[in-house]
């Protein structure tokens, strides 16, 4: 199959009336005909509804194509772009499962706000793709309805919790997917399946509408092949919102604007004191070698430091289940979702929740629960609040030496499925490079960085200060062009 | 031994906002089940709280009243626990930040005024209500009061008797009245009370073993709950025995309290931060603002109706329970009434006319400047008391003003001594017997004498005047004699 087109093509091929949104919808939808039973990251694709915006589309096509020469712009919207949500976002009279048994038939009254600005950007939804149950997880394989395959090889899983947007995006079936980030969920399946992921700023994008995993470190940010179709869907998914009040009351800004290639005098900050246990030499060589890259072209590369990274992890597998075992208290059969019925209201409770939810689910729950009992509050979760704190300090000091710090997005590539299963905490402690970012609510990217012997992509992280994706891009979009490779077409499909 | 109760009281309080404390539904009462609801209070996946700024202006005007300090910077923090009328599993409340802290109420314990600590109060959001059937097959839950606002008032455990209980829970209700900000209706659930008591030793510094009180739903029924309460723990400990730690509720049936869960069945909240919501920060703007709707408070009033006016102090405490009837009173003497006579006749008359038809003051079919009209027709002696009495049930009947009653019902009293002097001597003449035995010493004579002359004048002469026109002239018979 060939390279997959981007976001930014199909807006120029559309400007110039060479094609239709209905085209690419058709074109996506082909895609995902042909190769979703073998990636499996769609629960749920809409063709027919996707196909009936999209000819409405057309008609204000000429419409569109005039309003672009008048103001000069080459994108105006994300006129006719077909895309995907991750199914924990809430679309309105369309199924949205959290790939969780609980809510397997539940239908949501409203839909997120991020739904309701892609429609307005004038995008054309497919569908909804898989994800770790109640996006809990990092390989997709906590998914209650199917195993998502990583297109570059399909023995792989493709990362996770946002592993089907990751896989529908690397594999052409759509130009960009959202997914929702908590510890890692957008950067990590980026980089497991060579895509640009970003997670922007906590409070930039609205999480209204996004099911909540755990509510102060969620954050919905795009999947997309370049870093230009990443700053292009930022600007049509962010702002403040109403309703939520933890996003941020940002003023509208061009994204793109510093996308120049240009990295000429940023300041790129490396850590020395952040490793990870089963660390692959191929990815630090890879990360070190796009560090390499940046500072050819001007970059400054500085020393800095995370004193407390050490202790992400820990910190974050308290405040994670901490706020999940309280979010998802609402799945009681109640009002919503699956009920299994029971002789008492508790039996009707247990029995709900005993059959509703996954493994992985109930885990952290349990963890969650625990670590806010009487008695175990002041030592678990406020401890951990506490480390949040300290980590943040020292990424403050970091920016006040670097712009932006680059690290690895994972510690070694996408592995075998069941591979980590056994051992859920070594694959907690995998998180170790994208947590810090979540706890300090800053924004991240994974960028692909190059291929390992087995065939399989590898990612550089670059973290930005809170607020300031647009360097982040910058320099995100700088090492992409002078990275001096194009990633290879997933291969797992051919043949 | 001699016991003394200790009592504390957890009151909650409705605010009564247009809409809900997290979204944008209307909060109204006694309409049909789930017609109020939305994404956010049916704890749809994916939907969050937005603060409604109008609960936390209540809130912070109450906490205002109630004496209370203001914590500026505070926060929300989740209360879990599971229950089909709790729509989130959590309630949206304030843990260790409450809004206010620190506060009093101030009663009037038989003459003497007592300051009941405020320990704090904060501001969380209602849940639903549950409806069992009676025969246990199933519930059916109403969301339309989830996410009324609320606010939980604690007191400190500064109340000695179940009356001062009840006292302190009406003196709540006339504050929140005061501050416009809850309907406090126990019936209707928009103020609900918990109530602690425990007994000690007297001179004892610890407190007993408490047990919580739930269920009271009425003024009346604090009181007696609490009562048959402080009853039952003395009768243990009178014989040695000890107090179980636990929750009970009042049955209005059987005018006793039952047990409803034991400690051990106690719930842990895991309270923690809310991060749905950002800190609220109250700044000193704001905080002025409130503070300039605040009204004079009930007992400020008191104690100025009681200087100003010079009212006894049970009158004073009556017309200042509501701001209505205080306000009421005080244009009836803006318009020239004398205070006293004001006060008794908005205690005595107009409140016993509208509490007879179960309205407030609010409903008062007689304006204060006509009331005050009639005192003045009272007080120049142009109506007797009795005939003004009268006249207030037409004017409450008809809408009539005093001058129109009176007129029509050609009532007004006979004082001209130019209409009653022949009056007075044709009655003498025509009554020879009655004057011949006031002349021989019968005293009693006069009032046949009088009777005759109302008679006369169909009542409506003077009573007064016609007395001492009648003594004047028999008076002079006497002389001649
Ligand atoms: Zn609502």
């Amino acid at each position: 199959m060939g390279k997959p087109y981007t976001v930014k093509q199909m807006l120029v091929s559309m400007a110039s009336g060479d094609t239709q949104p209905s085209d690419w919808t058709q074109h996506s939808l082909g895609i995902i005909e042909n190769t979703d039973d073998k990636i499996g990251a769609f629960l749920q694709v809409n063709g027919e509804q996707a196909l009936q915006r999209a000819h409405q589309l057309d008609d204000q096509a000429a419409h569109w194509r005039a309003s672009l020469s008048t103001t000069g712009a080459t994108t105006q919207g994300l006129f006719g772009i077909p895309y995907a949500l991750k199914d924990n976002m809430c679309t309105k009279g369309m199924g949205t499962t959290a790939a969780s048994q609980i809510l397997a038939n539940y239908i949501p009254p409203y839909s997120a706000t991020v739904a309701e600005k892609l429609t307005q950007a004038n995008g054309v939804m497919l569908g909804k793709t898989n994800l770790d149950e109640f996006a809990m997880g990092s390989s997709t394989e906590h998914s209650a309805f199917q195993k998502t395959h990583n297109p570059y090889n399909l023995n792989r899983v493709p990362g996770g919790s946002s592993g089907g947007s990751a896989a529908a995006v690397a594999a052409g079936m759509v130009p960009f997917a959202l997914g929702s980030d908590t510890g890692g969920s957008i950067r990590q399946p980026a980089a497991f399946c060579g895509v640009v992921g970003l997670k922007p700023t906590y409070g930039r994008v609205s999480r209204f509408g996004l099911i909540a995993f755990a509510s102060s470190l969620d954050q919905i940010g795009p999947l997309t092949q370049t870093v230009e179709d990443a700053a292009l869907v930022l600007q049509y998914i962010s702002g403040p919102d109403p309703l939520d009040s933890t996003s941020a009351p940002t003023v509208t800004e061009d994204f793109t604007r510093l996308l120049t290639g240009e990295v000429k005098g940023l300041r790129i900050g490396i850590v020395r004191d952040i490793s990870a246990v089963g660390m692959d030499p191929q990815v630090m060589t890879a990360v070190d070698k796009a560090v390499a890259v940046l500072a050819g072209a001007g970059a400054q590369v500085v020393d800095v430091a995370l004193p407390h990274s050490a202790y992400a992890v820990a910190s974050y597998y308290l405040v994670a289940p901490a706020e999940a075992s309280s979010n998802l208290a609402r799945y009681d059969g109640v009002r919503y979702g699956r009920r299994v019925e029971g002789e008492t209201l508790l039996d009707m409770y247990e029995r709900t929740r005993s059959e509703g939810f996954g493994m992985e689910v109930k885990r952290r729950i349990m963890i969650g629960t625990y670590a806010l009992s009487s008695g175990y509050y002041d030592a678990y979760y406020k401890r951990a609040q506490q480390m949040r704190t300290l980590i943040r300090q020292d990424f403050d000091e970091a920016f006040q030496k670097c712009d932006v710090i680059a690290m690895p997005t994972t510690p070694s590539p996408a592995f075998a499925f069941e591979e980590k299963s056994a051992n859920p905490l070594q694959l907690y402690l995998d998180d170790i490079f994208t947590v810090p970012a979540n706890l300090a609510g800053l924004p991240g990217i994974n960028v692909p960085c190059g291929m390992s012997n087995e065939g399989l992509p590898m990612g550089l992280q670059l973290l930005g200060k809170a607020f300031d994706e647009s360097t982040l891009l910058q320099v995100a979009h700088g090492y992409e062009q002078l990275r001096g490779f194009t990633m290879p077409s997933p291969h797992g499909l051919e043949g | 031994m001699e016991f003394e109760t200790v009592i504390g009281l957890e009151v909650h309080v409705e605010l009564n906002t247009n809409t809900k404390i997290f979204c944008s539904c209307k909060t109204s009462f006694g309409d049909p089940p789930n017609t109020h609801v939305c994404p956010v209070c049916t704890g749809q996946p994916g939907s969050l709280p937005v603060l409604n700024e109008r609960a936390v202006d209540m809130a912070v005007k109450a906490a205002l009243a109630l004496h209370c300090q203001i914590n500026q910077d505070c926060k929300f923090d989740r209360k879990n626990y599971f229950y089909p009328d709790l729509p989130k599993g959590y309630q949206i409340s304030q843990f260790d930040q409450p809004i206010g802290e620190h506060g009093y109420l101030e009663i009037d314990v038989h003459g003497d005024r007592k300051r009941i600590g405020i320990t704090r109060l904060h501001l969380e959001e209602d849940a639903g209500k549950s409806q069992h059937a009676a025969d246990g097959s199933h519930t059916l839950v109403d969301y339309n009061r989830t996410g009324v606002p609320l606010i939980e008032i604690v007191s400190e455990p500064d109340i000695r008797t179940p009356e001062e209980a009840r006292l302190y829970l009406e003196g709540i209700r006339e504050m929140m009245h005061y501050c416009d900000v809850s309907d406090c209706r126990m019936e209707e659930g928009s103020l609900r009370c918990d109530a602690n008591i425990s007994l000690r030793p007297v001179g004892q510094q610890e407190f007993g073993l408490k047990t919580e009180l739930k269920n009271i739903n009425s003024f009346r029924f604090v009181q007696k709950g609490l009562e048959y309460e402080e009853q039952r723990q003395r009768e243990i400990l009178a014989v040695g025995g000890e107090v179980v730690q636990e929750t009970r509720r009042f049955d209005d049936v059987s005018q006793t309290t039952l047990t409803m869960r034991s400690k051990e069945e106690a719930h842990d909240y895991r309270y923690f931060p809310e991060p749905d919501l950002v800190g609220l920060h109250i700044d000193d703007a704001w905080l002025a603002r409130v503070r300039a709707t605040l009204p004079e408070l009930p007992m400020e009033k008191r104690d100025r109706y009681i200087r100003q006016y010079q009212l006894p102090a049970y009158d004073a405490g009556v017309l200042t329970s509501d701001l209505a009837i205080g306000e009421y009173f005080e244009a009836v003497v803006a318009a020239g009434a004398d205070a006293k006579s004001a006060s008794n006749w908005v205690m005595g008359d107009l409140l016993g006319y509208l509490n007879g038809r179960s309205e407030g003051i609010a409903a008062t079919p007689v304006a204060a400047v006509e009331l005050a009209e009639l005192i003045a027709f009272i007080a120049a002696d142009r109506v007797s008391i009795k005939q003004g009495k009268d006249v207030f049930k037409v004017m409450c009947e008809t809408g009539k003003d005093a001058k129109t009653v009176i007129r029509e019902a050609g009532m007004e009293q006979i004082s001209d001594m130019s209409t009653l002097l022949p009056l007075v001597d044709a009655v003498l003449a025509s009554n020879p017997k009655s004057v011949q035995d006031f002349l021989g010493g019968k005293e009693k004579a006069l009032g046949a004498l009088v009777g005759q002359l109302m008679k006369a004048t169909q009542g409506q002469a003077n009573p007064g005047v016609v007395n001492q026109l009648l003594r004047d002239r028999l008076n002079a018979l006497k002389a001649v004699e």
